[in-house]
């Protein structure tokens, strides 16, 4: 029983019974869930590796909303950066037809990456030194980021037909596993190394508990805060990468889209609390999964990208319904309510039979 | 002589209206521009217009600005307007529901939105924005579960209420502008002279302080979600006259719109301060700005985004260094009068 309890309360619980659910309903109502096959140029191919590689750019944007989240702030503008980040790098590779690239790719991405860091330094601006609440500091680039996209692809699509672009979202000749997972799996390395080796993990802990008393100890709180949304906007830039290879192409409207609410989706089901504090980046990690895997689900069971959002509303309203202090309290009290009641009804049986 | 032009600017800088007057005076600097570089800018109706065109950003930002004066946030506008839209469409194209009741029904819809997260909200203690932002995509996506196609409003009793032009004088405006003007002027009475208005207030100055006065904090702030959500539905209603349709993407990015608009009136974004004339202006701004966009031809709409975006952002960095002055000339001003207490009683 105790053990029962243990793990029940333990972070990950959540997440993994989510995506055990979600699996287990994948490999019963979808033929052939589980299968993968090897295509002729030595690629494995099937529905876990496409969810997989789907699902790399949201654990990127996850690894960095969770540090920001953890010092109880928000960031919603990180679509947006993902917007700029795609339109960087696809205009300065050019959409020539010829897949000649107009500036060496690497070039490309590092100005975008550069790109994504300005515009997480400038929201660590505005919440560090302006103390501007998160949500509004991050709401002003959530909408004039796309229009920043817009300004830079000139309102055009930018197809890019350079080659070696496609490899980011794709797979390098002679691998077998698409590039994202192993670039996830590097951001994800990162992270875990600053945490295990380095004190910025708790530093952020603490300035989300309470920024007073972290300041009063010692730490640089503004440095900190100002470091996750920069942080935040680089996890955004390097999804932008990603995304925008996946489709060859800079969407300013579209690239980006809702991903802001999918990565706060996927660090709340990870077990961070929304108020700030504790976090887990095992549990975003393994949110940010189980988000892609619900959203692969629905597209297969025949709900409308554009339907989807319903679905993910209410999910974000029942976990932040579950982290609810005071729903636990009042949830608790109806339960023992109703223990009391059950107590008593035999006892009135009792009464009945004298 | 200094110290009085120091003391006149700190005293004009503290004063509750200050965001108002810079408002104001920035409207009155576009327009003169507008006015000088362009000709026809000068027509009564270019300005008729920016009521017209922007009615239902009008009331919408008047409900918006009741939960950012409590110190909350509704991100949910902007898709309630779309679903209004979209229900309307349906229920007029597809179903034989008169109108009036089809209105009400939305205006309704509005309220039971609005309830709903005002109450999980307050009862829950749950944070407004993610609250309202799961708001945001969920009626977005029931908008898109009605219809993912566009429905045209051909009923010819909506139609020819959506085409009333009413006579001014010097121009003509829609029904949808008489809307908004009225929804502005009963806004600013509530919030200036009734007890919900004060309460208000109240709570954005300092929710725990108003619960110890035994306001009723509770009430109070399902009720303002519930007019949020109700000028939000009356704002689709309105922008339903506009576009005539029903589409999942209308109203998109409105509630950043609104937000900014009720920001440069004057609304503080920590909630407690806030001017329901100043949000028309605010609003009004954003109109000039896009009829410029109209006169020049060549500027593309993205334009728009950043330049509120930026417009915004100026303004919120103003309220801070505003806040942060007000502080400390309190803080000055207490020591001062502690320091005077403390002489006299040692004097004494």
């Amino acid at each position: 029983m105790d053990q029962i309890k243990k793990l029940t309360s333990s972070s990950l619980f959540l997440p993994l019974v989510a995506l055990a659910a979600l699996l287990l309903f994948n490999i019963i109502f979808v033929d052939g869930f589980l299968s993968i096959q090897m295509t002729e140029d030595g690629r494995l191919y099937g529905r876990l590796i496409d969810i997989l590689n789907r699902s790399s750019s949201l654990i990127i944007l996850s690894l960095g909303m969770t540090f920001v989240i953890a010092t109880s702030g928000i960031d919603i503008s990180v679509g947006a950066i993902v917007a700029i980040s795609s339109a960087v790098v696809c205009t300065l590779i050019g959409g020539a037809g010829d897949g000649v690239a107009k500036q060496p790719m690497v070039l490309a991405m590092l100005a975008s990456i550069g790109a994504g860091l300005l515009c997480g330094a400038w929201n660590g601006l505005l919440v560090a030194k302006f103390k501007i609440q998160a949500v509004v500091a991050t709401l002003i680039l959530m909408t004039a980021g796309r229009g920043v996209a817009q300004l830079l692809t000139e309102g055009q699509i930018i197809t890019v037909y350079y080659k070696p672009f496609s490899y980011i979202g794709g797979t390098i000749p002679g691998n077998i596993l698409p590039t994202t997972i192993f670039i996830a799996l590097a951001m994800v390395l990162l992270v875990l190394f600053l945490m295990k080796k380095t004190s910025i993990g708790l530093f952020v802990q603490s300035v989300g508990i309470n920024p007073v008393a972290s300041r009063f100890s010692g730490i640089n709180v503004t440095k900190v805060i100002f470091l996750v949304y920069a942080f935040s906007g680089f996890c955004a830039a390097v999804s932008g990468l990603i995304e925008s290879s996946l489709i060859r192409a800079a969407d300013a409207n579209n690239a980006g889209l809702n991903m802001e609410m999918d990565a706060i989706l996927a660090v709340a089901l990870g077990g961070t609390l929304l108020s700030g504090g504790k976090f887990y980046i095992g549990g975003s990690v393994i949110g940010a999964i189980t988000i892609q895997t619900l959203t692969t689900t629905m597209y297969a069971v025949g709900v409308a990208s554009d339907q989807l959002p319903v679905i993910k509303a209410i999910a974000v309203i029942l976990i932040c319904l579950i982290q609810s202090k005071r729903f636990q309290r009042v949830f608790s009290e109806w339960k023992s309510r109703r223990q009391d009641r059950r107590q008593d009804f035999p006892q009135g049986k009792a009464v009945n039979k004298a | 002589m200094n110290q009085t032009m120091k003391k006149l600017v700190n005293e004009a800088v503290a004063s509750q209206y200050f965001s108002f007057f810079v408002t104001v005076i920035l409207f009155l600097a576009l327009y003169i521009i507008g006015v000088m570089s362009y000709n026809g800018f000068m027509q009564p109706q270019v300005f008729l217009n920016l009521f017209i065109d922007n009615a239902a950003l009008i009331i919408v930002t008047v409900g918006i600005t009741f939960t950012l004066l409590i110190g909350g946030i509704d991100l949910s506008v902007g898709s309630v307007v779309a679903l209004c839209c979209m229900i309307l469409a349906y229920l007029l194209e597809h179903t034989a529901i008169p109108v009036v009741a089809a209105v009400v029904g939305v205006l309704l819809l509005g309220v039971v939105i609005g309830g709903i997260q005002g109450y999980l909200i307050t009862a829950f203690d749950m944070q407004p924005f993610i609250i309202t932002l799961a708001g945001m995509f969920f009626c977005r996506g029931l908008t898109a579960v009605i219809s993912r196609e566009t429905i045209s409003i051909t009923n010819p009793f909506y139609v020819s209420i959506a085409s009333e032009r009413i006579d001014v004088g010097v121009g003509f405006i829609s029904i949808g502008a008489v809307v908004a003007l009225f929804g502005l002027v009963i806004a600013a009475i509530v919030l200036k002279y009734t007890k919900f208005g004060r309460t208000v207030f109240a709570i954005g100055g300092n929710e725990n302080s108003a619960s110890l006065m035994g306001l009723p904090v509770f009430k109070t702030k399902i009720c303002v979600y519930v007019i949020s959500g109700f000028c939000a539905a009356l704002g689709g209603v309105v922008y339903s006259w506009i576009m005539l349709s029903g589409y999942t993407l209308h109203g998109l990015g409105m509630e950043m719109d609104a937000i900014a608009s009720s920001v440069i009136g004057g609304t503080l974004l920590t909630g407690g301060v806030g001017f329901i004339p100043g949000t028309l202006f605010g609003v009004l701004i954003q109109g000039v700005i896009l009829t410029f966009i109209t006169f020049q031809g060549t500027l593309s709409a993205w334009w728009t985004k950043i330049v509120i975006g930026a417009l915004l952002c100026v303004f919120i960095i103003m309220q801070a260094i505003i806040t942060e002055r007000k502080k400390k000339m309190s803080s000055k001003s207490s020591m001062e009068s502690g320091n005077t207490e403390h002489t006299a009683s040692a004097k004494s």
